[in-house]
């Protein structure tokens, strides 16, 4: 509509993979200096259309008009210098090589031929200089931190490019400061008149920065809209094809507050990764446990479960004293434990579906006791039905199946297993919006079963939303706990920070 | 139960044909290749010979399938088998009684293979630099217990391991045969086999599943050792002697050579007893067949890794894609010309 404003327009994009259309006819503008968010659930066609945009993909059809003139980049490279620029969630940049090098890396300053360092250095201290960032550029890229890594990322794109800036789930490893850093930056970029394309699976991020929103589904679009315009529950709405009905359990009283303490943990903890803590877990109670990322978060979880043992304090279920030693003897005392990193730590890639859903049940019985092929595939199809995990049979290997598919595999292998204590750390990270309804909602049944559940996460309003308490963890120390009304967001943002700025003082 | 037995056939397919193929290449060069005889009770005949060469390679895949599907290696067997034909002749030697003796030496075995795992599983040292150890220093061992000789003995029990017959069988086949149906069965009949590929596919994912990685390590470690204890009794029965300098030389290299022309990725995971069975054979057959055919034996070793080389490309994820492309391609091809009609 309005041409003189918009900096990248693209129009009917198809793009069309061997039996299947990624993108059927997409619209999609970008306007000089606004935020645009990309989003839908995994598969929609968000990073087919951004590879489009950015010459990774070659169309099959429909324009792209950069400034008003047509373009077919044919590669990143070109499309980079026609002034698209894209920073991705791993940071693509070499970490063997300093800051400055990276900055440079093929247009390094030359004197008389050889490379002028002092002058690269000069350059890459001025540019990142404009982020705020002052840090020493003939480091090695590998010793920052991951956000810095991002920032020095963007600032290369977009000295390089200048026009078109592209973030794809930039903030998925980064921490609340991080994201904060982070935005700082996208704000000033913005208002110096870049374009920025923002996907990212975390809604709040979305009403945070974004001017506008296009969402797509099934490879097609489904609308833009301003961000001010358009209520969460719409955007839901629009993402998943219908309407999500959202229970916000407001009741917080009535959750688990009745049952009787099951377990009881006392002064438990271990020197260097969680300093000792006290904790009790009623009977169908979910126990929230929030903080920054580097909080102790995964370490509480870890040393309940015994992947890192404790080295003081007592353990009891019913008044009797457990023994959480190692992960296998906590599963003997009917513990869970679904890891926050996925790929790592939870799936078994190669193997199948049944033979991860069956792992733990397997290894409890040991080895000597095998649980029968037909029991197995009577498991795993009892558990693909219930947790709607969706996969064309049993038999295919788990890495194959999307994240939020593999996490519900992971967590009927702990179903399967009958789990009195289940920990759950951050089980909807990095999975769409359909699956994390989905599990949020077996959250909230197996509370109702009488399962205890410690849930670690770092999606406030998930947390608010199915915890009856929640823990607040600063530099690896539990230092408050929210009960009743006290159990919200702001409640929690107002925990974290206020405990951080106790340890100011 | 049908749809296992196709799975089991999908799996071991392409050893099964690389094997037939080799088999008749050589039958062509050697025309009287697949005649078997029968004397004093026992099959005498160039495929016996294969199955028979080809024992100590056979047992020491064995353990070194299970060693590589939990992502590790066995670079010691053969020295371990120099050590452990030493021990059996030494012991023999000294007057023990061949209980005594056998029992000594698959000791002997399972302590080098409890060293490995100790190494691996407790120490967290690479499985590759771990058994490098045990390597080097096993051949000095050996030759420690036969004082620097060939230590020779003249037991008749002893012997009849290495040259004797059972069922008209070959002792070493009978051997290598009867154990690699025992682990088979022990890993698949009960759950060890999944646990196995589950640690090695990703150890700590197994771990926090309640997996006992530790124990399993040590165990494959183990089985390895024993395997290798008894290919070393095989090869010194055969000779009669100890050779502390020779028994065993490079058969590391052939039994890892069995195991991945077996399909079994040296990446751990998934694996297969019976296609590294198949694997051994392939490499003896190639071996017994280049000798047959009358080549000069100069061209032997190279002929050898040229047809390795060519099974290994066929095995490799791209070319079995290719297949899958022009298969696919050929039913295409076939439905239009049909639709055409």
């Amino acid at each position: 509509m309005q041409a003189s404003t918009s900096i990248l327009s693209a129009t009917a994009i198809d793009k069309i993979f061997p039996g299947a259309r990624a993108l059927d006819g997409v619209d999609f503008s970008l306007h000089r200096g606004e935020v645009h968010a990309l989003l839908g659930e995994n598969g929609a066609g968000k990073s087919t259309l951004v590879k489009c945009l950015t010459g990774a993909y070659r169309r099959d059809g429909g324009r792209i008009l950069l400034d008003g003139a047509d373009v077919d980049p044919q590669s990143t490279l070109e499309a980079q210098n026609l002034g698209i620029g894209t920073v991705y969630q791993e940071v693509n940049l070499l970490p063997n090589l300093t800051v400055a090098e990276n900055l440079f890396l093929g247009r390094q300053p030359k004197r008389f031929g050889f490379i002028d360092s002092r002058d690269m250095n000069r350059r890459a201290k001025a540019l990142l200089a404009e982020y705020d960032l002052d840090i020493d550029v003939t480091a090695e890229l590998a010793a920052y931190s991951v956000a810095v890594q991002q920032v020095i990322a963007i600032a290369r794109a977009v000295d390089l490019s200048g026009k078109v800036l592209i973030l794809d789930e930039p903030t998925a490893s980064l921490d609340a400061h991080e994201v904060a850093m982070l935005f700082r930056i996208v704000r000033r970029l913005k208002a110096r008149g870049l374009g920025i394309i923002f996907i990212t699976h975390f809604l709040e991020q979305v009403y945070d920065i974004s001017d506008r929103i296009t969402v797509l589904r099934n490879g097609k679009l489904v609308g833009t809209r301003a961000t001010a315009d358009l209520p969460r529950r719409d955007l839901i709405a629009m993402m998943l094809g219908r309407e999500l009905v959202q229970e916000v359990a407001a009741e917080h009283g009535a959750k688990g507050e009745g049952g009787e303490v099951r377990f009881r943990f006392r002064n438990f903890g271990r020197k260097g990764h969680i300093q000792a803590f006290d904790l009790d877990v009623r009977r169908g109670e979910v126990v929230g446990i929030a903080g920054l990322l580097g909080s102790g978060r995964t370490e509480t979880a870890e040393i309940l479960f015994g992947a890192e043992r404790a080295d003081s304090g007592t353990a009891e279920a019913d008044g009797r004293t457990l023994d959480l030693s190692s992960p296998r003897s906590a599963i003997r005392e009917k513990f869970g434990f679904c890891p926050e990193d996925r790929k790592v730590d939870g799936i078994i890639g190669d193997l199948s579906v049944r033979e991860n859903i069956a792992l733990a049940l397997q290894a409890r019985r040991g080895w000597a006791r095998p649980i029968s092929r037909s029991e197995q595939d009577r498991l795993a199809d009892d558990y693909i039905k219930a947790l709607d995990i969706r996969t064309s049979d049993r038999e295919k290997p788990i890495r194959l199946l999307s994240g939020g598919n593999q996490q519900k595999a992971i967590l009927a292998r702990w179903l399967a297993t009958n789990p009195d204590f289940l920990i759950l750390d951050e089980p909807t990270r990095g999975i769409d919006v359909g699956a994390h309804a989905e599990i949020i909602r077996l959250i909230e049944e197996l509370c109702g079963k009488g399962m205890s559940l410690i849930v670690i996460s770092s999606e406030l309003e998930e947390l608010v939303a199915y915890s009856s308490r929640v823990i607040v963890l600063r530099d690896r120390a539990h230092v408050a706990e929210l009960v009743g009304n006290q159990v919200t967001t702001d409640g929690i943002v107002e925990a974290i920070a206020a405990s951080a700025g106790k340890a100011d003082a | 139960m049908s749809a296992t037995l196709k799975a089991y056939a999908v799996r071991l397919f392409p050893q099964v044909a690389a094997l037939a193929v080799i088999l008749l290449m050589v039958s062509i060069a050697f025309p009287g290749f697949f005649r078997l005889e029968m004397q004093n009770g026992r099959l005498y005949g160039s495929l016996i010979d294969i199955l028979n060469r080809g024992a100590p390679v056979a047992l020491l895949a064995i353990g070194m399938t299970v060693v590589i599907a939990t992502k590790g290696i066995d670079l010691s067997v053969g020295a371990v088998m120099a050590i452990c034909g030493a021990v059996a002749a030494a012991a023999i030697t000294s007057g023990h009684s061949l209980a005594m003796t056998l029992l000594i030496t698959l000791g002997t075995g399972i302590l080098c293979g409890l060293w490995n795992g100790i190494l691996v599983a407790v120490l967290d040292i690479q499985p590759i630099i771990a058994t490098l150890v045990l390597m080097v220093a096993g051949r000095g061992i050996a030759q420690l217990i036969t004082e620097g000789a060939i230590l020779t003995f003249n037991d008749a029990g002893l012997i009849f391991i290495g040259s004797g017959s059972l069922f008209g069988l070959p002792m070493p086949v009978v051997i290598w045969f009867a154990f690699g149906v025992i682990v088979a069965l022990l890993v698949r009949r009960t759950a060890l086999g999944m646990l196995i590929e589950a640690l090695g596919v990703n150890r700590r994912a197994a771990m926090l599943s309640g997996v006992s990685t530790g124990v399993l390590l040590i165990a494959a470690y183990v089985l390895s050792g024993l395997c290798a204890a008894l290919a070393g009794i095989i090869a010194a029965a055969d000779i009669r002697g100890a050779d502390a300098n020779n028994a065993g030389l490079w058969l590391e290299l052939d039994a890892i050579l069995a195991v991945v022309v077996g399909g079994t990725s040296l990446l751990g995971g998934r694996f297969s007893i019976a296609a590294s069975l198949i694997g051994a054979l392939i490499i003896q057959s190639v071996n017994t067949g280049i000798l047959l055919s009358g080549f000069p034996p100069e061209f032997n070793l190279i002929i050898k890794a040229a047809i390795i080389v060519l099974i290994l490309v066929i095995q490799s994820p791209r070319a079995q894609s290719a297949f899958v492309f022009l298969s696919r391609a050929r039913a295409s091809e076939k439905k239009t010309a049909g639709e055409a009609k």
